[in-house]
């Protein structure tokens, strides 16, 4: 419909997704996740000790509008890996346990060590990298 | 509120060759898993395969169907096929 040019919810949902190597936007927070589907994508992530942002979508409707309208992805969780949608709950899911996951993150697998580095990004801990969207807004 | 047959026909009907197979999980007529198997889906990723079945439902996702799990499948015969038959 009628859109304003500035968009800035869109705007900083962009910058946030190309600021980080990866990026879940969910429900709740990591710690606190408030919907199922959120949670097991945390919780696969978390096995996989893949360092990844958060971003909670619950706190302002727009967010979860304007991430769509970015993804062209109607639900929530959403992974984005260097700015590439990854997928939801299903695809994260099933990638973990096809193995594809720790390749599409660019980290090692469980057990597998050929050599390469193990530990991609050990600086971001999970509530260090919790991205607030409205807090970038004021 | 929609039923797991009407999503299974509505997959199959929006998406050509497509067998849908759909399943109210919860009881409650808004989470549905469904496992979808179409020829429509061959040499596309997971993310387009299942934007497909997502967009046959448009903004009714996220509403009145509250959520879909998908599970796709490209229907082009492989010969090491162990998961559900498919006959192309």
């Amino acid at each position: 419909m009628s859109e304003s040019e500035s968009n800035p919810i869109r705007e900083a949902i962009a910058e946030a997704i190309s600021e980080h190597e990866t990026i879940l936007f969910m429900k709740g927070t990591p710690e606190a996740p408030a919907c199922g589907f959120s949670a097991r994508t945390v919780a696969t992530l978390q096995s996989l000790q893949a360092p990844f942002a958060a971003v909670d979508v619950l706190p302002d409707a727009r967010i979860r509008q304007e991430l769509a309208a970015i993804s062209g992805w109607p639900t929530i969780p959403q992974l984005f890996h260097r700015g590439d949608l990854i997928g939801g709950c299903d695809i994260v899911c099933e990638m973990y346990e096809s193995g594809e996951l720790a390749d599409a993150l660019g980290i090692a697998g469980n057990g597998e060590h050929t050599g390469g580095p193990t530990e991609p990004e050990p600086t971001v801990a999970q509530s260090n990298g919790f991205t607030q969207i409205e807090n970038r807004l004021s | 509120m929609p039923t797991p047959e009407e999503i299974k026909q509505r997959i199959e009907a929006a998406i050509p060759g497509a067998r849908a197979e759909v399943e109210d999980y919860t009881g409650g007529g808004d989470h549905f898993r469904a496992t979808v198997v179409a020829a429509a889906f061959a040499g596309r990723s997971r993310i387009e395969q299942h934007k497909l079945v997502y967009d046959v439902f448009g903004a009714e996702i996220g509403g009145p169907i509250h959520a879909l799990s998908l599970k796709t499948e490209a229907a082009k015969a492989q010969p090491d096929a162990t998961s559900g038959a498919v006959n192309v």
